[in-house]
């Protein structure tokens, strides 16, 4: 029975007839109109929906809208006073405290209820009151910093003043007239044959528009979702958008629902009845290969879909056979779930009349996912088929790839001519994003007694979950093996793996992808014999790198090295984190009795894939370059349209300073368009940290082309040979040498090219052009991250205490950018040493589905992380770039598992798997 | 997440409210609601009807008195966490309540509402339990006092019986007793922010001996439970640092039938609950020295 409710919502009285179920956050959002407060869990844990309630912060899911009936509610929107940022909005925008901007109400408001009670915090107090509230993207270092500043009262992104306002466009904010929504009946077992699906009394339901199965949709001409990288010899089992035969996930689709709203979608999935009859499930990597497991795919033998090797098996065996010493290590690399805070979402509207579908996405490529819908699973034509991701809620690699629900709300959309919205919740995104990681390997390692590295070999067994997702193959293959060389210079490096099949959800990309578990078993073998060897780690480090005359460099393992000089790089590191004081500091607690641990990574990336010709050689079923154009308007304002998508890099900021400082125009003239296929030409989208090193030499060329142009067209003007001209870039204007009073601004330049009065002989209008970039190769980054860390030698625990990240990532275009990057990305790292797992049970049950039992890093957690760089151009793209997104990852998981061993290395400890939890490091100090 | 249909009603005493309680017998009480709404909004819980007693006068508020402490039911922890009356009465008090989830939920989370959830992992009923509260019970006959040591049945349990309503909760104003100190210590779940292991420990020292000891462990066990021999050890005894740790060596005797998850084994958290037991009471008997 619908009852009125009276809120005031920033100021103004709102009342409403609701269902008393209805939550605040959905009365504010769906009733009030006011999307900026967001959604990022089911359980009350990631704040996103932090309101202000009668003056105090509260989590507007966790809160009926009945209530807070006769409460004032101040949300993100109401922030502002006459035009007027909030200190605090200021503040996040000054010091760059957001970057996907989807967690940034949630923690605007929070700030402001903490400095209400508390108007000069300590750091320490700010990280505690921020335990209600997780960020993904950050690492929480700059919001802490935005909260100090706004206390008190490089180049801020333009992108954030909608953020920090609540106005971010997010694919659940978009409301169409006469929308319906979409709800997905999910498989509550690991692996079950699907016996039959009556749907009929769910279709009964009040406000029920129409309930599908499986073979409806097959029978309505959907395609099976694709591989996109096909390893030779691979079997990819067919996956369809919903399943017909079996279920082999818990999570996996059976079923779906459009209803009028989605608190009538989701009661109507109560209603389906699905008939199952529960099957032996298989869980673990190398498990799934032994005689006798269930086969999770009838037509995959043994669960492996594919194996894969590189390397110089000879010269592998040659090092272990004359080795003076050799360490072997069994590990297993968890399983993580991505966690973006928004959940993915999708939004489909037909145009009956034109034959037109627009569908929005959660996506880092809406390009490539148009042409999967397209080519394979869609059927729309290219030419009718817009796919549009606007700001999107951080990514992490978890939103590269191409999921069912965009094809069933589109197919849906024009099955009942009307727009349909699906957004999923929390619980969802923990059993259908695609997960991480998740390695069983045996590795070892060759030297000499000098420390000398002669051999790495390493068999992984890498689990891809129930299906092949989009890139599943490319990473454990190509974006692992491939990076066993890490920084040192070895000869004898063999790699091999098995990609298998199991009931737990399809395993992809995240962030880091592939590279992450190759440095965590190099850095810690590297770790083991430098403790055997008695030796420094890092002077172990140091006998075995590569030297700076030596690049490019060739390894054993296919890539070319571009530059880098890991000499200097360690010099850095080991002054910033005053390397001897940490030592005396460790040898001081440890007279004590405490157990203090020093960490030392020396971490390598590949990052922005390329080039398209290789990509193609190793099964790559696209290309690897980046399209841009540059539009000069005739005004001299500029359009830039790029393939890459920014979801939380800052794009719209550091693709315009690019522009900008090509051209020489002011970064307020440079307007970024991304993630539209109806806007901008083909493209490859954002992931493998490639957007500026792909992504923004395509710009840098397009520009180049339009200045060369608009030279053309200043030379003609000014009747002087090009070669006398000067191109201004200070000021955007041409003129002959010696005559700077006479010069043309780009602005005019722009408006004679589209008159086309006055143009050279052959020259054709406008002042537009376009670039395709294929890079020559990978940019190598890398990093020496020093970390110390105590334990708890009572209950296991470990606090993190100092930790200091050095990283080489080219050229630099926006220090505040790459240290958000870095810190970021170290945080995530961190998550995967001490916290994070995503864990099943035998039966293949998710026993981490919800943020209330997967361990998030909160603000808490974290010590200042502190950051500073050595800059080796990349030789081969003209910005001197290299990839920035992913390198804190990669070097902070392992840069801290060896600070914990290390910690406990007088008892005897050599390994323990990841996170290190309390209970884990407390057994292995019981034996 | 959606939870299902139900119906709503918001009385505004305490009558109406036990009049609606008799009425629908599958109604949940809902107070600040940060147990079941989540719980609902996953489908785990689906009463038919919620009685949401948010606006009932006067079950808010807490009164001290050289004695005791009264809390009103529905008194928000942020409140008690904030209350100059309870850092001086009964600072255990205060000291959990700004431990418990974070901020937003301290805003809207409600003392009576903890202790009537149950929650073995819950902060309040741990502390409430060391204290010797006394919870009062209203129902159609009236009022009705438990002792906090026999308030807690089992998981998610009560003595409530149903159509009753926890309306206050009263413990004892140590803070104004010469000597008695105590202290609150969690290992926060690293996901839910909920205890995996709490101990409470109050310490009443005279003539430097420990003469009374109160030693509850919560989190471990469906309920929180005295750690009764570790209590007779240390009684009578100097709390002196030895004294302390082979106190603490009794707590796993308490724990008969220690709960465990991906988290942390049931033999963790008994070793959790021996390391806090010690150093709670090494804290509270610092304090009780003062």
């Amino acid at each position: 029975m619908k009852q009125n409710v009276s809120i005031t919502v920033n100021g103004v009285k709102r009342t409403q007839e609701v269902e008393p179920r209805l939550l605040l956050v959905h009365f504010l959002r769906d009733a009030v109109g006011l999307t900026g407060t967001n959604v990022g869990c089911d359980t009350s844990q990631c704040g996103s929906c932090t309101v202000l309630m009668d003056g105090a912060a509260v989590k507007s899911c966790t809160v009926l809208a009945m209530q807070a009936d006769g409460s004032s509610v101040t949300t993100i929107e109401g922030l502002a006073q006459n035009g007027n940022l909030h200190a605090v909005q200021n503040a996040f925008w000054e010091k760059h405290g957001l970057q996907c901007g989807f967690c940034t109400p949630g923690m605007i408001l929070t700030a402001v209820d903490m400095l209400q009670r508390n108007p000069h915090p300590t750091e320490e107090e700010i990280r505690q009151g921020l335990e209600g509230n997780i960020c993904r993207c950050t690492g929480y270092q700059n919001i802490v910093k935005a909260i100090q500043f706004a206390v008190g009262a490089a180049i801020k992104r333009r992108e954030d003043p909608r953020f920090i306002q609540g106005k971010g466009n997010y694919v659940g904010n978009i409301q169409l007239s006469g929308m319906a929504h979409l709800a997905i009946k999910r498989s509550p077992y690991g692996h079950a044959r699907i016996k039959s699906v009556n749907t009929k009394k769910a279709a009964k339901l009040p406000g029920v528009i129409a309930v599908f199965t499986g073979q409806d949709l097959i029978d309505g001409g959907v395609g099976k979702l694709p591989c996109g990288w096909n390893v030779p010899n691979i079997k990819v089992p067919a996956r369809w958008p919903l399943e017909v035969d079996k279920v082999r996930h818990v999570g996996d689709g059976v079923a779906a629902v459009v209803a009028e709203t989605p608190y009538i979608a989701h009661d109507a999935l109560d209603l389906i009845e699905v008939n199952y009859e529960p099957l032996p499930a298989v869980i673990d990597a190398r498990k799934a290969t032994e005689k006798g497991a269930p086969l999770v795919h009838d037509d995959v033998p043994d669960n492996v879909s594919y194996t894969w090797g590189i390397g110089d098996k000879d010269a592998c065996d040659k090092a272990f056979a004359e080795a003076q010493h050799v360490v072997e290590l069994e590990l297993v690399n968890q399983r993580l779930i991505p966690t973006a805070v928004e959940p993915r979402a999708c939004v489909a509207q037909w145009s009956a009349a034109s034959e037109e579908m627009t569908v929005w996405t959660t996506s880092q490529n809406p390009q490539p996912i148009r042409l999967l819908l397209s080519a394979f699973t869609l059927g729309i034509p290219e030419n009718r088929l817009r796919v549009i991701s606007p700001d999107v809620g951080g990514g992490y690699g978890s939103k590269i790839f191409h999921y069912p629900e965009e094809i069933i709300t589109p197919w849906v959309a024009r099955k009942i001519n009307r727009p349909v919205k699906w957004v999923g919740t929390r619980t969802e995104a923990s059993m259908t994003d695609s997960q991480g990681r998740d390695h069983v390997t045996k590795c070892k390692m060759a030297l000499k007694k000098d420390g000398t590295i002669t051999g790495i070999h390493v068999q992984t067994w890498a689990n891809q979950g129930a299906y092949i997702s989009t890139f599943a193959p490319l990473i454990p293959t190509a974006l692992y093996l491939t990076l066993l060389s890490g920084l040192y210079k070895v000869k004898g490096i063999w790699g091999e793996m098995w990609g298998t099949l199991t009931n737990t959800v399809p395993v992809d990309a995240y962030r880091g992808a592939g590279r992450p578990e190759a440095a965590y078993l190099i850095e810690r073998l590297v770790d083991m014999a430098a403790h055997d060897l008695k030796m420094d780690p890092v002077d172990l480090r140091r006998k075995n790198f590569i030297p700076k005359e030596e690049f490019p460099y060739q390894t054993p393992v296919a890539f070319v090295y571009d530059s880098g000089d890991y000499h200097k790089l360690f010099d850095k590191a080991v002054q910033v984190a005053d390397y001897k004081g940490m030592r005396k500091t460790q040898e001081a607690a440890r007279k004590q009795g405490r157990l203090v641990g020093v960490g030392v990574a020396g971490c390598i990336e590949a990052s922005g894939p390329a080039p398209s010709r290789v990509a193609g050689a190793l099964g790559s079923a696209v290309g690897f370059w980046e399209s841009a154009v540059v539009r000069a308007h005739p005004t001299g304002k500029i359009t830039v349209l790029t393939g890459s998508h920014s979801h939380g890099q800052g794009h719209e900021t550091t693709f315009a300073q690019v522009v900008a400082d090509e051209l020489g125009v002011g970064i307020e003239d440079v307007e970024i368009v991304h993630g539209d296929t109806g806007r901008v030409p083909f493209g490859m989208g954002t992931y493998g940290s490639r957007s500026a090193a792909v992504g923004g030499s395509a710009l840098v060329n397009a520009a180049k082309k339009v200045r060369a142009k608009a030279i053309k067209i200043a030379a003609h003007q000014l009747e002087a040979a090009e070669e006398d001209l000067v191109y201004d870039q200070d000021n955007g204007k041409v003129y002959v040498k010696g005559s700077p009073d006479k010069a043309m601004p780009f602005g005019a330049l722009a408006f004679a090219s589209y008159t086309a009065h006055n143009l050279p002989d052959g020259m054709e209008a406008g002042l537009e052009e376009s670039a395709f970039y294929d890079p020559a190769n990978f940019t190598f980054p890398n990093s020496a991250h020093i970390v110390q860390v105590e334990v708890d030698r009572d209950t296991g625990e470990v606090t993190l205490q100092r930790y200091v990240a050095v990283d080489d990532v080219g050229k630099v275009i926006n220090p505040l950018i790459v240290d958000g990057q870095i810190v970021g990305g170290v945080a995530q790292g961190v998550g995967q040493a001490l916290w994070e797992q995503g864990v099943y049970d035998e039966n293949g049950q998710l026993l981490t589905g919800t943020l209330s039992e997967y361990a998030m890093p909160r603000a808490h957690q974290f010590p200042t992380i502190e950051t500073a760089r050595i800059e080796t151009a990349s030789p081969h793209n003209p910005l001197g770039v290299k990839g920035a997104g992913e390198m804190g990852t990669i070097a902070a998981t392992v840069a801290v598992a060896n600070a914990v061993m290390d910690a406990l290395a007088p008892m005897g400890i050599k390994h323990i798997d990841m996170p290190l939890t309390p209970e884990k490091v407390w057994r292995a100090m019981q034996k | 997440m959606y939870s299902a249909n139900f119906d709503y009603y918001r009385p505004k005493t305490v009558a109406e409210a036990l009049e609606l309680l008799r009425k629908n017998k599958g109604a949940r009480v809902l107070a600040g609601g940060h147990s079941l709404l989540p719980a609902m909004k996953l489908r785990v819980s689906s009463p038919s009807a919620l009685v949401d007693i948010g606006r009932i006068k006067g079950l808010s508020g807490i009164k001290a008195s050289k004695a005791a402490v009264k809390i009103g039911a529905l008194t928000t922890h942020a409140a008690i966490a904030a209350s100059d009356a309870v850092v001086k009465a009964c600072p255990i008090l205060a000291e959990t309540a700004g431990q418990i989830g974070d901020t937003q939920v301290r805003n809207r989370g409600t003392i009576g509402g903890s202790l009537a959830h149950a929650d073995p992992a819950a902060d309040f009923p741990t502390v409430i339990v060391a204290l010797g509260g006394t919870l009062t019970a209203t129902g159609p006959k009236g009022d009705r006092e438990i002792e906090a040591d026999k308030f807690f049945k089992d998981l998610l349990t009560t003595a409530l019986k149903p159509g009753e309503l926890l309306t206050s909760i009263s413990i004892p104003a140590y803070g104004n007793f010469p000597g008695m100190a105590g202290a609150y210590l969690k290992h926060r779940h690293p996901a839910s922010s909920y205890a995996v292991v709490g101990v409470a420990a109050m310490v009443g020292l005279v003539g430097g001996k420990v003469a009374r000891v109160s030693l509850v462990v919560g989190g471990a066990t469906a309920n929180p439970v005295h750690a009764k021999e570790a209590e007779k050890a240390l009684t009578g005894q100097e709390p002196t640092e030895a004294n302390i740790a082979a106190a603490a060596e009794h707590v796993a005797m308490a724990i008969t039938h220690p709960m465990g998850d991906v988290y942390a084994s049931g033999e963790y958290r008994t070793h959790l609950a021996t390391v806090m037991s010690r150093r709670a009471l090494m804290m509270a008997a610092e304090r009780a020295r003062g």
